[in-house]
């Protein structure tokens, strides 16, 4: 009995670190490439990038001189610790309005700033859903109990589909479906565990998760341009090693790497 | 000052009360009959017990809508069966308050049942009082003071519960938003003033809270010393 109270207790300890680690994660993972002894690049990448960075690091790597240390998190927490004076050598932000207000403060080097790449906001769907549309104006309110978008005040994404369905005539129809989320990994998982009937979300946030499919696209026309901003910051001490990476994500190669996880222009 | 809805504050209130009363009713049976019986896996039964508490609340979150979602195992018998959904209703926000009080007050009872001599119990039993009787004439009376910060803890802690509510009820205007999840999408819409507005009352409730606990049992103790 003693034995069994003592490993339980272990094991209680084990949780409650790893609980502890996974409160941090939030807060912005750190990610170690290569151990060599090279010229370090730290990178702040909105989180969304995570997966297609992991990609180009290792392609980027492989042919320069250059160690890249990235910073995942919301555009929104990265702005504001380069506000505080975090460190960064280059910012790359899912959202134009985050670059927008660096650039007003003069923490970006302005003829740095490049449109990286975009993304689409799509309709998704739990990959077994029988619904059968193919586009935003063919949703249908008797068809639906719940709709899953983020926060249009908060979340970019939610904001876009607010737009669109404006737009189209649809938000003040479909506005008591709605279950708003904190970000999009949150429509994400209701979506994927059939919580709610659609959602809407980036390409590259559907393509993420082989639980959904897509239903449809949204109409480019119908809402601003969904750009990520990239630039170099004003107080990095290697400003054209951070250029250097910014013409590589601008690249060919970089740019079909990009593709290939959802993003496009 | 944008116009202040009251809604979170009611529906905050009813989920902490309700839950605290159901996790009182079966914090105190569950401790009580697990602290008077030895039976193989007990300490195992209380790690689950009380693994809501070391796990992040998301964490929580998450598993209860595997659980209580449409496609969840318990989830999708009560739909089938009595056409009644628990995520993004209320209710869901009542689980989770449940659930991620339960251990508190289970903690303290538990402590509170341990705390008294054990004879004063068995005497009783060996002059053929029955469990129930000496319950409630006994060991209730005893460990309530420890009951009671239970109880306040339990309530304290579903009225703040944020992260597994976001998960299973959602956020959904007049449907689901406790002060907690006013209080996020508030500060996330940066309107600083509804935010600071609901933080002055989640405050307010649970500084008194523990006034009204810390006076009670004061109050409690001169009784007993007399």
């Amino acid at each position: 009995m003693q034995f069994l109270k003592r490993s339980l207790l272990f094991v209680l300890i084990l949780l409650i670190i790893a609980g502890c680690n996974n409160g941090e994660e939030g807060k912005g993972k750190i990610v170690d490439s290569t151990n060599k002894n090279q010229e370090e690049l730290f990178v702040s990448a909105a989180a969304s990038l995570t997966e297609a960075m992991d990609e180009i690091t290792e392609l980027y790597e492989a042919n320069h001189d250059v160690k890249l240390t990235f910073n995942f998190a919301g555009s929104g927490k990265l702005a504001q610790q380069i506000q505080q004076g975090a460190p960064v050598d280059v910012f790359i932000s899912a959202n134009e309005n985050w670059m927008d207000s660096l650039e007003d403060e003069g923490l970006i080097d302005t003829d740095t700033r490049k449109d990286i790449i975009g993304n689409k906001l799509v309709l998704i769907v739990a990959k077994d859903s029988e619904m059968d549309i193919d586009s935003f104006n063919e949703i249908d309110k008797a068809e639906l109990d719940q709709i899953a978008i983020g926060n249009p005040e908060s979340v970019p994404a939610g904001e876009y589909t607010e737009t669109i369905l404006k737009n189209i005539h649809k938000w003040d129809e479909l506005e008591e479906k709605f279950v708003y989320a904190q970000d999009v990994r949150q429509v994400l998982t209701y979506v994927e565990t059939g919580n709610t009937d659609i959602g809407f979300v980036y390409e590259s946030d559907a393509l993420s998760s082989d639980q959904v499919k897509i239903l449809a696209e949204a109409d480019p026309s119908m809402h601003d341009p969904i750009i990520y901003p990239g630039a170099v910051t004003s107080d990095s001490t290697r400003k054209e090693e951070g250029y250097a990476f910014l013409e590589f994500l601008l690249s060919e190669s970089g740019q079909k790497t990009l593709n290939k996880y959802g993003f496009s222009k | 000052m944008d116009q202040i809805n009251f809604f979170p504050l009611w529906l905050s209130l009813k989920t902490a009360s309700i839950s605290t009363v159901i996790v009182f009713l079966t914090g105190v049976f569950l401790s009580y009959l697990v602290s008077r019986k030895e039976f193989f896996g007990k300490s195992i039964i209380e790690a689950v017990f009380l693994l809501p508490l070391v796990l992040p609340p998301t964490v929580v979150g998450f598993g209860l809508l595997y659980i209580f979602g449409k496609n969840g195992m318990i989830g999708k018998i009560l739909i089938d069966l009595f056409d009644f959904q628990i995520v993004f209703t209320w209710y869901g926000a009542l689980i989770a308050s449940i659930v991620v009080s339960f251990p508190l007050m289970y903690q303290s009872a538990s402590a509170a049942f341990k705390q008294y001599d054990k004879n004063l119990e068995n005497a009783a039993l060996t002059m053929g009082k029955s469990r129930w009787i000496v319950f409630w004439t006994i060991a209730f009376p005893l460990a309530w003071p420890g009951l009671l910060a239970g109880l306040v803890l339990a309530f304290a802690r579903g009225l703040g519960e944020f992260g597994a509510t976001l998960m299973l009820a959602g956020y959904i205007p007049n449907v689901t938003e406790t002060i907690p999840l006013a209080i996020y999408f508030a500060v996330e819409s940066g309107k600083m003033e509804i935010a600071k507005f609901w933080v002055i009352i989640i405050v307010a409730l649970g500084f008194f809270a523990i006034l009204w606990l810390n006076w009670w049992s004061a109050r409690n103790m001169m009784k007993h010393n007399r």
